[in-house]
């Protein structure tokens, strides 16, 4: 009898939290719509540097294909301009842009207090906040990117890939958000600590750049980098999804790839945790 | 038991001395001095529960810490508070679902979103039942008058609506204790004197206990039975508006009217000179000379009227703030701020 009461006021707060949830997320929702036509103009603003990139790698393919050979890395000319489309679409998910600096910027004017004084997790609240930012954006990014991969099909040489490939492309797309949400989160919850993170978000943009194969796949780098550059958080947010997209990984690679993903995912969780908790005790203590 | 019960709560934090010039800045990455500011020293305060308390003192008073500390945003050097029977300081999702704080320049709605969507988070986070949230919305934005506000951006409204719109999402959980940190700053004087109605009404009807400093004497004088003067980081005063001239002012205004044709002159000779505009003259007398000087005035002059009053209680007040503060300067007295030089910076982070 007990025990189902519990379990009856369990799911009861459980349904309040589910509604919680779905008010915040819906908020932040119509928040974020207010601003659909400036994201709209800058989603396709965002497709620009692809003809430089097409251009880039046209010439860098012509200077290769003298000396005899048809690929880079396993790349064709091809390749690399869908892998190119591939990682925006990755990025559409992983990048946060305002995310840390929001958070330090939070820290440092005091509105931080807020999630002290009112009975809401921050770290909860800001990620129903991102996925409904994500979700706002998407409703109209979905127009300009089906456009600009309708306009480059040529590029993609093998066509669709499998389901299952599929699958695990999709679910790389939104692991790879979730980590980039929790990576941004420990970096923005540095500012308990040292009130300006702009500079530290500033090598973590250069190091995302080159390392999550933003620039170029990671295939392209040599051995030994290559090697410790898997074993990283980085490639989650560019190079995974696209790699398996375009079939560069053998199906037990890629459910390894998935598990060192969750892996990193659940340290970050962790990490950004101890970062809320212990920045507090410090935030507390010294003045607030 | 009181509902707010502080026993010897101290609050000192360490603020990094930012040196002058590109050398010293150098330098301070190696050698930091720090300055250690005792914001709050040692107060006590009780505060039955229904009670409308006031806290009044000058910039850096500590008013502003204390409120931080109830609200358990930062945690105190020693000392113990309890509100409600919670340590704030402990957070309990419990205690933070009972009390609210409002600090004027601070603003927690949605800018861009209508006010009524940041009530409606608002329900959410504290578990706001639907009826309750729909009468106690209804009922604060009508006596507030800005129902008809309700769907505009909130970056649309003036600073008076958007501070009544705070007020109404602080209110909307029908917190029983509510912290007021400058609610009434750097709005004009309708939508101020709109806000104290409401406060007073708000709170004679629904007896919740709130604490509120402000730097409008109207405001405190219109809302508050009792007063609670903060400096240098302790209770200096704990009482009645009226109690506060007889304890501080120590001077009286006296206001002669002189006869027709009367000559007035050597004023001085009985108090400081405020005002001369024949046949009238105010004077400041030190309240235990009066009966003498009035005397002495009686005698020399021929005087009309007479009128003795209290010296307005603003006057009153900034003298005290003023005594306190230029007592903290003199070298003397008991230091404020203690000076902390330390060599490794790294080790000062945690």
């Amino acid at each position: 009898m007990e025990s189902a009461i519990s379990a009856c006021h369990r799911s009861s707060s459980f349904r309040q939290r589910l509604a919680t949830w779905w008010v915040i997320l819906r908020v932040a929702l119509e928040e974020r719509l207010v601003y659909r036509g400036d994201f709209a103009l800058g989603t396709l603003m965002r497709f620009l540097p692809i003809i430089t990139q097409i251009f880039l790698w046209r010439a860098v393919f012509d200077a290769v294909q003298t000396s005899g050979r048809a690929d880079v890395a396993g790349y064709r000319f091809e390749d690399v301009v869908a892998y190119y489309l591939l990682t925006m679409v990755a990025r559409a998910f992983s990048s946060m842009p305002g995310l840390a600096s929001g958070i330090a910027a939070s820290i440092r004017n005091g509105e931080v207090k807020k999630f002290i004084i009112q009975p809401v997790d921050m770290l909860g609240f800001l990620l129903l906040s991102r996925i409904a930012h994500k979700l706002a954006y998407y409703s109209v990014a979905v127009g300009p990117f089906a456009l600009v991969f309708f306009l480059c099909r040529g590029f993609f040489l093998d066509g669709w890939p499998s389901w299952p490939v599929l699958a695990v492309f999709c679910a790389s797309l939104v692991l790879g958000f979730f980590l980039g949400y929790f990576i941004e989160a420990c970096i923005g919850l540095i500012g308990f600590w040292f009130l300006e993170v702009s500079s530290l978000l500033f090598v973590y943009m250069l190091l995302n750049f080159f390392l999550s194969g933003h620039m170029f796949p990671l295939d392209m780098l040599p051995g030994a980098a290559r090697q410790w550059v898997d074993w990283l958080p980085f490639k989650y947010l560019a190079y995974f999804p696209a790699a398996v997209f375009l079939n560069k990984l053998a199906f037990p690679q890629m459910l390894r790839g998935l598990a060192i993903e969750v892996a990193w995912l659940v340290a970050f969780v962790l990490l950004s945790r101890l970062a809320w908790n212990r920045g507090l005790r410090r935030y507390s203590a010294f003045g607030g | 038991m009181a509902i707010i019960e502080v026993r010897g709560l101290t609050k000192h934090y360490r603020v990094y001395q930012k040196p002058e010039g590109l050398w010293a800045a150098l330098r301070g990455l190696f050698h930091r001095r720090y300055v250690e500011v005792q914001a709050v020293r040692g107060i006590d305060l009780d505060v039955e529960e229904g009670e409308f308390v006031a806290f009044l003192g000058p910039n850096g008073a500590g008013k502003t810490t204390t409120l931080k500390l109830l609200s358990g945003v930062i945690y105190p050097t020693s000392g113990s508070a309890r509100v409600m029977g919670y340590v704030p300081w402990k957070r309990d999702n419990a205690y933070r679902r009972q009390f609210a704080l409002v600090m004027g320049q601070k603003n927690q709605l949605w800018w861009d979103l209508p006010a009524i969507e940041s009530f409606r988070l608002h329900q959410q986070i504290y578990a706001i039942a639907p009826e309750e949230f729909r009468r106690n919305c209804d009922e604060l934005t009508e006596l507030l008058g800005v129902r008809d506000l309700l769907y505009q951006p909130v970056r649309e409204l003036s600073l008076g609506e958007r501070m009544k719109m705070e007020l109404t999402a602080a209110l909307l959980h029908s917190p029983r204790v509510l912290f007021l940190d400058e609610p009434t700053i750097g709005l004009d004087v309708v939508a101020q004197h709109n806000i104290q109605q409401f406060l007073r009404h708000y709170q004679e009807h629904r007896r919740i206990t709130i604490l509120l400093t402000s730097h409008y004497m109207k405001d405190v004088a219109a809302l508050c039975r009792r007063v609670v003067i903060i400096a240098r980081g302790q209770i200096q005063y704990d009482g009645s508006l009226a109690g506060i001239i007889d304890r501080f002012s120590k001077h009286k205004i006296v206001t002669l009217q002189f006869c027709e044709g009367q000559v007035v002159d050597r004023l001085e000779r009985f108090g400081q000179v405020l005002q001369v505009q024949q046949p009238k003259a105010r004077l400041r007398v030190a309240r235990q000379e009066v009966p003498r000087t009035l005397a002495s005035i009686l005698a020399t002059y021929a005087v009309q009227d007479v009128a003795v009053e209290d010296p307005p209680l603003e006057e009153v007040i900034a003298e005290l703030f003023h005594r306190v503060n230029s007592d903290q300067q003199a070298p003397d007295s008991a230091g404020q701020k203690v000076e902390v030089e330390t060599v490794e910076a790294g080790r000062r982070r945690d």
